[in-house]
C-alpha cells in the first residue's frame, strides 16, 4: 500500500538532486565574500529546513491519531519523526563544518539556526526512549503522539526564541556574486536543491514505512497460520483464537 | 464542573504538601545549596549582570525538575491516580490542579530562594528593580508550571521517569530561560542598562498561552486506563 | 566554473561527502530490513507447506 507511487517518487528525486548538485557547481556563481565555502550552504540549509517541517508535520500526524486511534497514523508520525532526527543530525553536522570553514570555529552560537537545532535535537533525543519505554502498546501511541504534538509547536517557538536572543546574526548567505549581480541563479540552484532534499525525504519516509508495513503484515500472517495450525484436528482441543481477523 | 474538580484536586495535593513538607522544602534547600556550589564554581563572592541573571534562572529551572519528578508521585505512590479516573471528572481538572500547584510552589520557593540569592551572591540591590522582577517572576512561573505539569504527565507512565523528566523539561523550557535571563540581566546590574523588558515579557506570554492550551487540548489522552 | 580552491574545497567536500553517507547508511538500514522481511517470508512459506 505504501509502495504504490514508490518508484516514480524515487526516480524524481534522484533527477532533482542530480539536477541539483550540477547545478551548485557548475550554475550557482561564487559569493563575493566566502567563495567556495558558500557551497555547502545548499546542502546545509535544506536539510535544515526539511527536518523542521519534518518535526512539524509529525507533530501533526501525530494529531491525527490522537483523533482517530487508528495505527497507521501513529506509524507515519513515528517515521516522520525518525527521519528528521536523522536529518537534523545532518544539519548539525553540515552547520558545524561550514562554521568551520567560514569561522575557524567547530562551533558558533551567532547562528540561529545552528543553535535552535541543537535544542530541538537534543529534545527530540527523548522520543525514542519515551516510546519504547513504555510497553502497553496503545499507550505508547498516545503518549508518543501528546510528545509529537507538544515538541512541534516548541519548534517554531524556540526558534523564535533563539532568534530574538541572538546579538548579531553573521552576514546571510544570499548576498552579492564576485560580479556583483543579482544572485537569482543562488536562488534558482537554491530552491532546486530544497525541493531535492524534501523529495529525498518523502521517499526515505515511504520506503521506511513500506518496511514497517510490510514486517507488521508478515508478523499478522505468522500469527494466523500458527493459530491455524493449532485449531488442526489432530492435536487435543485447544481454545478459538481471539478476534480471529 | 472542571474548574470545581481541578480546586479539589488542589485542595487535596496542597493539604498533602502542608503534611509531608516534600517538594518546596527540597526545592528551596536545593536552591540554596546550587547558590553554594555556583559561589565555589565561579570563585566568584559577587556577581552581577547577565552572570547573575543566568545563576539564578538556571538554579530556579533545575528545581522545577526536581519539582515535577515528584509532582505525580502522591497519585503513584498510593494507586490514588485510579480513584481520580474512575470519577467523571476532566482529566484537564488534573492537569490544571498539577500545575496551580506547581506554580504555588515556585512561588513559595522564590520568597526563599531570592533574598538567598541576594544575599549569598547578588551584588547589586535588588529593591530597585523588584516590581519588573516580579513581572519577569509570574511570566516564568507560569510557561515552567503549565510545561512541567504537562512533562509530568508525559512522563507518567514510562519506567525511566527520573531520567526522562530532565532530558525532556530542560529543552521544553530553553525558551523560558532564554527570555527571562535576558529580562533579568539588566535588573541586576550597579548601572541600570536599557532594557527590552517589553519584549520577553511579550515572548514569554506567548509561549505561556500556546503551551498551556496545548497541554489542556492534549491532556485528555494521557492518564487514560 | 568548477574551481576548487585549495582550503575551502574540502570543507565543501567534507559536507557532501556527510550528506552522502546518511543516505547511504539509511539505504543499508532498510536493504537489511528487507533482507530480513524476505527471509521470514520464506519460513513461513515452508511452513504453510
Amino acid at each position: 500500500m505504501y509502495g504504490r507511487g514508490l518508484r516514480a517518487l524515487s526516480i524524481a528525486t534522484a533527477v532533482v538532486l542530480t539536477g541539483a548538485a550540477v547545478m551548485v557547481f557548475f550554475y550557482a556563481p561564487k559569493e563575493a565574500d566566502q567563495g567556495i565555502i558558500q557551497k555547502i550552504f545548499y546542502v546545509h540549509v535544506p536539510l535544515a529546513i526539511v527536518a523542521l517541517c519534518g518535526f512539524v508535520a509529525g507533530g501533526l500526524l501525530a494529531i491525527k491519531q490522537l483523533r482517530t486511534g487508528e495505527t497507521k497514523w501513529d506509524m507515519r508520525s513515528y517515521v516522520a519523526i525518525h527521519l528528521s532526527l536523522v536529518f537534523a543530525v545532518g544539519a548539525l553536522i553540515t552547520g558545524s563544518i561550514w562554521a568551520k570553514a567560514s569561522w575557524g570555529h567547530w562551533w558558533v552560537w551567532d547562528e540561529p539556526v545552528l543553535v535552535s537545532f541543537l535544542i530541538v535535537f537534543l529534545l527530540y533525543c527523548c522520543y525514542q526512549p519515551l516510546r519504547f519505554s513504555i510497553e502497553d502498546p496503545e499507550k505508547q501511541a498516545r503518549y508518543a503522539s501528546v510528545f509529537a504534538i507538544a515538541a512541534g509547536a516548541f519548534v517554531p517557538i524556540n526558534f523564535m526564541a533563539v532568534r530574538l536572543a541572538t546579538a548579531h546574526i553573521h552576514p546571510r548567505v544570499l548576498s552579492k556574486t564576485t560580479d556583483g549581480s543579482l544572485p537569482t541563479e543562488m536562488l534558482i540552484t537554491f530552491l532546486v536543491s530544497l525541493l531535492g532534499v524534501a523529495l529525498l525525504f518523502a521517499t526515505l519516509w515511504k520506503v521506511e514505512l513500506t518496511a514497517k508495513n510490510a514486517s507488521m503484515k508478515l508478523k499478522r500472517l505468522r500469527r494466523r497460520l500458527e493459530a491455524a495450525e493449532h485449531a488442526a484436528p489432530s492435536g487435543p482441543p485447544s481454545p478459538e483464537p481471539v478476534g480471529a481477523p | 464542573m472542571t474548574f470545581a474538580a481541578a480546586r479539589a484536586i488542589l485542595r487535596k495535593d496542597l493539604a498533602i504538601e502542608l503534611r509531608t513538607r516534600q517538594s518546596v522544602p527540597a526545592m528551596a534547600l536545593f536552591s540554596v545549596t546550587v547558590f553554594v556550589l555556583f559561589h565555589f564554581g565561579l570563585d566568584r563572592n559577587e556577581i552581577e549582570g547577565s552572570l547573575a541573571s543566568g545563576v539564578l534562572w538556571v538554579t530556579l529551572l533545575l528545581a522545577t525538575v526536581l519539582a515535577v519528578t515528584r509532582l505525580f508521585a502522591a497519585e503513584r505512590e498510593d494507586a490514588a491516580l485510579d480513584g481520580i479516573l474512575l470519577a467523571p471528572v476532566d482529566r484537564t481538572a488534573v492537569y490544571l490542579a498539577k500545575a496551580a500547584a506547581l506554580f504555588l510552589y515556585l512561588v513559595l520557593l522564590e520568597i526563599v530562594a531570592l533574598p538567598a540569592f541576594a544575599v549569598l551572591l547578588l551584588g547589586p540591590d535588588l529593591t530597585d528593580a523588584l516590581p519588573e522582577l516580579l513581572a519577569v517572576l509570574v511570566l516564568a512561573d507560569i510557561g515552567l508550571a503549565g510545561v512541567g505539569a504537562l512533562v509530568a504527565g508525559l512522563a507518567s507512565e514510562t519506567r525511566l521517569r527520573e531520567l526522562i523528566v530532565p532530558l525532556l523539561l530542560l529543552p521544553l523550557l530553553v525558551p523560558v530561560l532564554i527570555a527571562s535571563a535576558k529580562a533579568t540581566k539588566p535588573l541586576l546590574m550597579q548601572v541600570s542598562a536599557t532594557t527590552d523588558l517589553g519584549k520577553w515579557l511579550g515572548f514569554m506570554a506567548l509561549y505561556d498561552m500556546v503551551f498551556v492550551l496545548l497541554a489542556v487540548a492534549v491532556f485528555d489522552y494521557l492518564l487514560e486506563d | 566554473m568548477l574551481v576548487l580552491a585549495a582550503s575551502g574545497g574540502k570543507y565543501v567536500a567534507a559536507a557532501y561527502a556527510v550528506f552522502l553517507a546518511l543516505i547511504l547508511v539509511y539505504v543499508a538500514i532498510m536493504a537489511t530490513k528487507l533482507a530480513r522481511i524476505e527471509r521470514e517470508l520464506d519460513d513461513l512459506s515452508r511452513e504453510d507447506r
